[in-house]
């Protein structure tokens, strides 16, 4: 069954889906929408390291991705706003990214792979790497969610129940960058935060509890998965734009069907 | 008694900064006793809540909780994002999960039965403010925190809120430490008063407090009305504010004039 390029790509798309339904409500719930970009901007950069010092790609962009989720929690602790401070990281790590990836010969013919995924291309290892790593940032999120809740809707709340919305802070940053990290091969670094953002935001309208708008995403991210990749099968359409097109329609479908 | 929460000396800054908020703050609350603190915008109010259940870390001096003490907080200004779906029933859940039972009985003792299926933002804001009691309810506290807790409220509301506040007292024991713009319904129903501006301005029952130069300074017209008002529906307090000297309290200045324990605060 993984023999065959087709299944190993729904696998893959199906191992992401897991993960982004939860991780992406969060994202939503706290308006880090453009942390998922500059985290995802910033792998680019992690690519071009990867490339340059002949380490793994997945290496390269966890290390940077969590080197800039630090970076950006540990401004706003300090006071920056965060929609500035965002702008600044997201774009200059994607520059500099760029810039880095020019020196790299072998890498500048496969620019448009990192950006854009390439699914398809996915390996045995790309699949045990995703699965792995989907099941343990899950399993993560499941062991605190409470906690991680809780300080997603009131800090002030969350510390007089002994919780330190720093420490969520920085666990929901760094299980986003794992699951950039991850998704990089599948929906490249430009549509990363797509796949967060747009299943989420499909399953808001329905959902009464986080707990049903962290399931609703996620099947809206694996029926997004199936759909791009069969018309990427059927009608020769890029995989990774397609999974987030098909995404952006079930958004738009949510949308109309709780106005009616 | 043993006091639930003492600070001695507490000094806070602005975060950040060398600034001082509150200096030398001599506080303690006891078992069952309705306190609550006034004073204006800036005054350091919401700093010294946050710094006594220790959200905030002292600059100088300590604050002291009895072990094991529970508190149930309710925040100033509760903002919830709207981004979320969130059901008062599992609202009610978070961060401890609680049984279905013990929800609808801690909604029907603050007034809002059955609203369980609703979803926050649906709330009104008197309702809302119930909700987050009911949930502060829920750990069985020694003791309530509720920072400027009728803020949004209309005139009824505020009133319907505070004899709520009573009710719980009187049932459940707890000691209540509330922060207020409210003056004549706090002047009502709080045991003592602390007013603050940076320091403790004056500190008693609320007839010593109204009737206290620092107070009428800090409030002036406003109280002088809260006064008026609160004189008019205990008539028997005059005695004593007129036995009670009117004179200049020093800063820091705790202690309390009022010449018997008959004046409590409660009508």
């Amino acid at each position: 069954m993984l023999d065959d390029f087709f299944m190993r790509a729904v696998l893959a798309g199906l191992g992401l889906a897991l993960v982004v339904g939860p991780l992406g409500s969060f994202v939503v719930w706290r308006r880090m929408a453009y942390f998922g970009d500059s985290t995802a901007h910033a792998a680019i950069l992690g690519v071009a390291l990867a490339l340059a010092f002949d380490i793994s790609i997945y290496a390269g962009t966890l290390a940077v991705a969590a080197m800039m989720a630090c970076l950006v929690s540990a401004l706003v602790s300090r006071g920056q706003a965060m929609d500035t401070m965002l702008g600044v990281l997201s774009h200059s790590a994607l520059a500099f990214g760029l810039v880095a990836i020019s020196f790299v010969p072998a890498a500048r013919t496969d620019l448009s792979g990192y950006l854009f995924g390439d699914i398809l291309a996915v390996g045995r290892s790309d699949l045990a790497l995703i699965w792995t790593g989907s099941v343990l940032v899950l399993g993560l999120l499941v062991l605190r969610w409470q906690r991680l809740v809780t300080s997603s809707l009131n800090e002030e709340l969350a510390m007089a129940a002994g919780i330190d919305p720093r420490t969520e802070r920085l666990i929901l940053s760094l299980a986003l960058a794992v699951v950039v990290a991850l998704a990089i091969r599948v929906v490249g670094s430009l549509l990363i935060s797509a796949l967060l953002i747009v299943p989420a935001a499909a399953a808001r309208g329905w959902a009464r509890t986080p707990e049903r708008m962290a399931l609703g995403a996620g099947l809206v991210a694996a029926a997004s998965v199936l759909a791009g990749l069969w018309s990427s099968l059927r009608l020769d359409t890029p995989a990774g734009p397609s999974i987030v097109a098909a995404a952006a329609i079930f958004f738009l479908l949510s949308q109309a069907m709780r106005r009616a | 008694m043993s006091a639930l929460i003492e600070s001695q000396g507490l000094t806070i800054h602005r975060p950040g900064t060398s600034e001082p908020v509150l200096t030398r703050i001599d506080f303690r609350i006891l078992p069952g006793e309705i306190v609550t603190v006034v004073g204006p915008n800036g005054s350091g109010k919401s700093s010294l809540i946050r710094a006594l259940l220790g959200h905030l870390p002292p600059a100088s001096g300590q604050v002291t909780r009895r072990k094991g003490l529970r508190i149930g907080y309710v925040p100033q200004r509760v903002q919830l994002d709207t981004a979320i779906p969130m059901t008062v029933r599992r609202f009610l859940s978070l961060p401890r999960r609680v049984t279905d039972a013990e929800a609808e009985t801690a909604l029907g003792r603050t007034g809002v039965p059955g609203l369980g299926p609703r979803q926050l933002t649906q709330l009104s804001g008197g309702q809302f403010q119930r909700v987050l009691l009911a949930r502060a309810l829920l750990s069985q506290p020694h003791m309530l925190v509720l920072d400027e807790p009728t803020q949004g409220l209309d005139q009824p509301g505020i009133v319907a809120f505070y004899k709520l506040i009573e009710d719980v007292r009187r049932e459940t024991g707890a000691a209540i430490l509330m922060v207020s713009h409210d003056l004549l319904v706090v002047m009502r129903s709080s045991d003592r008063v602390v007013c603050l501006n940076g320091h403790v301005c004056c500190e008693g029952t609320p007839q010593h407090v109204s009737g206290a130069p620092e107070y009428l300074a800090l409030f002036g017209a406003d109280a002088e009305g809260t006064l008026a008002l609160y004189r008019h529906k205990h008539d028997h307090d005059h005695d004593h504010m007129s036995a009670m000297p009117a004179h200049a309290h020093g800063p820091g200045c705790g202690h309390d004039h009022s010449p018997s324990p008959a004046i409590s605060g409660t009508p």
